[in-house]
């Protein structure tokens, strides 16, 4: 109490009285004076009378101490002491054009703060609207600056702010500048120059460095369009894959397979729910406990389809289609029954949100970042328990000939039940990593099926090679296509494709050799 | 000519087709009573209902309502789609899930037209469709050229969807995609027209498609007599379907059909193309399907992308194997049983109907592999 006291009291005196009296009652002249006198001594203490006036908090009479308001008792701006306000005390009104220089000015004086985070958002704050006035605040901080990320952003103020200097000289430094750090802000002041600068050879030099800004920023969209395409093929990659056990080694279409991603994503709602009810402590690590409950509700449906459905219409595929279609009708009604129809939220948790910039104007999401590698990680363990466990020996023997397989002994209906349940948690997987980055309703299997059959015809059946390649290639191709052609006609510009190539090869990239191949 | 087409759909006979050979003919579809029966139900929805409607009094048991005659209309048409959706499925073993999208364009090419006649009555008094006002479009876009002659549109009622399926169907048979291969691409292709007509761009009224329509050839749409007719010549294309796709399928067509339906690979090896064959029955599909649109949409009086998405198509395949695959009258009942169930139970109990229509599919493909027609049938080829 007595040192925050105190600390006011320092921090108040460094502005002298005739300031704070010109601020508080002077004519709009004289403010805007001594707001620039406050802004160049680049004195901190300044900052709470300024806050105070923007947001109404600074009272005045007509004569006597001003007084700033805080939490309903008040305080002698100039000594920080208590004090009793006049009866004739108002607030001091202020118009839009001083509120701008109040912001203009707290992000200067920010500048001076003695915490370096606080002095680089007020350079940062500076470049969302730079104005030439406060370039000599700018270098003033530069002279005496001693973090070296504070310098960097500083620098580049300066830059934005000399760029309408009113020396050519300075102007062409400034591009320079501005030039090396490519990025929307750079793009729009560069832009806004070129509409009104008249020498010519500044002129000039805002030609080429608008252009190599523009040149750079293209490239940088272009690298987060291949990222978000990526991504979007680790999710399609995921949703594949739970088919390619299904369709591809089982031979078996599950037109439910997009409900059993819903499901994974509601698994994750609900293990979401519970921490934030139980154990909101731990709720940053609730996607511990989110992906194998998305597997695990996933691959119990997915049992419980293929021992009431799928078993009993083994070789007849028109009508497995059909009736996975109703239960895709059941799943999606049920859901819509106990959550309702609207999208349930689920939130990144924080360590998931934000993102990494690597380029001017590219930023990596996390999610997105965790999603691609969460992808290419399943799919190692699927292809490890696919190729190198007894249970996926099985699953081969019995994809490649039923019959010879129950002739040796393997337990088929086991293995086919088995098989469906692992296809259909690695779905339940897909559908938690597309939580992360997508809306979570009752349709969200919708959206997939399509895309995700057309991963496994164009990659070839039974083929998880051919499921990666053509999960990222379609992935890719609707989203690279997207800034051209706009989203919907990318995706059916994407099916034209894939049609066309059936034609060429009708086994799909990967084709299968051998007897296998046969049907 | 007429002695090519009896021998192509050997109708077998060495003289003219006379009224004596005509009987027999017929009893070839038909055993003479469910010819009876056939007639006797297209005489009572094409004369019977009409005539409850207009001239039994509101108040009168016999009367039948409007929404009774406009829901039937609605009927027809999907008893249609059964029916051409059967032809490929039944006889020829082609699932198609795409089958709402043929449907679909008919509809879009007749919405066509009746948006055209709306004329200057719409809510912006333009001669432009109000969609195109809407958009602040000048001109009508070129494909919309001549939109206004009802014989253009009935014409490309049935082009537009044949020439689609023409073309795909050419693409798919050649490369011999069959089976669920088939089926997965054609819902590809209904899904990727429903993205197409779901843009504004593309000229078809976007989101809400065509709706607000107010007359055709003159006579408005609104009044019971016009609808008791479109209600009238329903009937009348399904009845005349029904017996087009019995004529085929019972010709020596349809025997290669079946065949093929049976083992593709065997009618190959004994020098049949399959192709040409599969190809022609999946574009009269297609056709009967745009023809049904086209009678749907003035009945129903809207138009919109959504008929064009997979799950409408899937359902369609389900109206076929509820009714019994590969017997033409079962679809025809089962789209008529579903669609009856399905318009009483979305008003009674709107959440239910969904868990009844899942679980149609998953009771008929188990338990009912040859529908409600092969409980009560023990022989059919």
């Amino acid at each position: 109490m007595m040192s925050s006291a105190l600390a006011a009291v320092v921090l108040a005196l460094a502005m002298d009285a005739g300031s704070i009296e010109k601020i508080a009652r002077g004519t709009p002249a004289e403010r805007d004076e001594a707001l620039s006198a406050v802004v160049l001594a680049g004195d901190a203490g300044a900052a709470r009378v300024l806050r105070a006036l923007l947001e109404g908090r600074l009272y005045a009479g007509a004569e006597g101490p001003i007084l700033i308001e805080e939490d309903g008792a008040f305080r002698d701006a100039l000594t920080g002491s208590k004090a009793t306000p006049r009866e004739d005390s108002e607030k001091v009104t202020i118009n839009n054009r001083l509120r701008r220089a109040l912001e203009r000015s707290l992000a200067a004086l920010a500048l001076s703060a003695p915490e370096p985070a606080q002095r680089l958002e007020g350079a940062r704050a500076m470049q969302q609207s730079p104005d030439t006035d406060l370039l000599p605040a700018v270098e003033a901080a530069l002279g005496r600056e001693s973090d070296a990320r504070v310098r960097e952003a500083l620098v580049t103020t300066r830059a934005m702010l000399a760029l309408s200097a009113p020396e050519a000289e300075r102007r062409l430094g400034a591009i320079e500048q501005l030039r090396r750090i490519p990025g929307a802000a750079s793009k729009r002041l560069l832009g806004q120059r070129l509409a009104v600068e008249q020498d010519p050879t500044v002129l000039s030099a805002l030609k080429e460095a608008a252009e190599s800004v523009e040149a750079s920023l293209r490239r940088g969209e272009m690298a987060g369009l291949v990222f978000s395409g990526l991504s979007l093929g680790s999710v399609l990659l995921l949703a594949a894959l739970g088919l390619a056990v299904t369709f591809g080694l089982m031979g078996v279409i599950n037109m439910a397979h997009g409900e059993l991603l819903m499901v994974g994503a509601y698994a994750t709602w609900l293990v979401q729910l519970g921490f934030r009810r139980w154990a909101p402590e731990h709720l940053d690590w609730y996607l511990a406990a989110a992906v194998p409950a998305s597997f695990l509700a996933a691959a119990l449906i997915g049992a419980l389809l293929e021992v009431t459905v799928v078993r009993n219409l083994y070789g007849r595929p028109l009508e497995t289609l059909l009736a996975t279609f109703g239960a895709s009708l059941l799943l999606m009604q049920s859901v819509r029954t106990a959550f309702g129809a609207q999208n349930v939220e689920v939130a990144n948790p924080v360590w998931m949100s934000g993102g990494i910039t690597v380029l001017p104007g590219l930023v990596l999401p996390w999610n997105r970042i965790v999603i691609l590698l969460f992808g290419p990680l399943v799919l190692l363990l699927v292809w490890l328990l696919v190729s190198r466990t007894r249970l996926g020996l099985l699953v081969r023997a019995v994809t490649q000939n039923r019959q010879r397989a129950a002739g040796l002994g393997v337990p088929t209906p086991r293995v086919d039940l088995i098989a469906f349940a692992l296809g259909s948690g690695i779905a339940g997987l897909g559908g938690c990593a597309l939580s992360q980055i997508g809306n979570v309703g009752p349709e969200l299997g919708q959206g997939f099926i399509v895309d995700s059959f057309m991963v496994v015809v164009l990659g070839g059946v039974g083929q998880l090679a051919g499921t990666v390649a053509a999960a990222a290639g379609l992935g890719l191709a609707n989203k690279v296509l997207e800034p051209f052609a706009g989203a919907v006609l990318a995706k059916i510009l994407v099916l034209v494709f894939i049609i066309l190539f059936i034609q060429r090869r009708p086994q799909g990239l990967f084709a299968l050799r051998g007897r296998a191949a046969e049907e | 000519m007429a002695t090519m087409a009896r021998r192509l759909l050997g109708l077998g006979g060495d003289s003219s087709l006379g009224r004596v050979q005509l009987a027999p003919a017929l009893r070839l579809l038909y055993p003479p009573r469910t010819w009876s029966i056939l007639i006797g139900g297209y005489l009572v929805l094409a004369l019977l209902v009409p005539i409850l409607n207009l001239a039994i009094p509101a108040g009168s048991v016999l009367h039948l309502s409007d929404y009774a005659v406009s829901l039937g209309g609605k009927i027809l048409c999907y008893a249609t789609v059964a029916l051409a959706m059967d032809l490929v499925w039944g006889y020829a073993g082609i699932l198609s899930l795409g089958h709402g999208l043929f449907f679909a364009l008919g509809g879009y090419a007749m919405g066509m037209y009746l948006m055209r006649a709306i004329g200057t009555d719409g809510v912006y008094g333009s001669t432009l469709p109000d969609f195109m006002v809407f958009l602040d479009w000048k001109e009508l876009p070129w494909y919309w050229h001549g939109s206004d002659r009802f014989l253009q549109q009935a014409a490309l009622v049935v082009i537009a969807p044949a020439l689609l399926a023409f073309v795909f169907g050419w693409f798919a048979f050649r490369s011999r995609i069959r089976g669920v291969y088939f089926a997965i691409i054609t819902q590809a292709l209904t899904f990727a027209f429903m993205l197409l007509f779901f843009r504004n761009q593309t000229g078809f009224g976007g989101n809400n498609g065509f709706t607000d329509f107010k007359r055709i050839l003159g006579f408005p749409l609104a009044s019971p007599r016009t609808r008791a007719a479109l209600f009238a010549l329903s009937a009348t294309l399904l009845f005349a379907a029904l017996i087009g796709c019995r004529l085929l399928v019972r010709s020596k067509f349809g025997r290669v059909l079946t065949a093929i339906r049976d083992a593709e690979d065997r009618v190959r090896f004994c020098g049949y193309d399959p192709v040409g064959f599969k190809l022609f029955v999946w574009t009269l599909s297609a056709a009967i399907c745009g023809i049904a649109g086209a009678l749907y949409v003035p009945q129903v009086g809207i138009i919109n992308p959504s008929e064009m998405s997979p799950a409408n198509s899937v359902e369609i395949a389900i109206w076929v194997a509820v009714g019994g695959r590969g017997t033409l009258l079962g679809p025809v009942l089962g789209a008529a049983l579903i669609n009856g169930a399905k318009s009483w139970l979305t008003v009674a109990a709107p959440d239910l109907w969904l868990y009844v229509l899942g679980l149609l599919f998953i009771v008929v493909t188990r338990w009912l592999p040859k529908g409600v027609l092969g409980l009560f049938r023990r022989e059919e080829p």
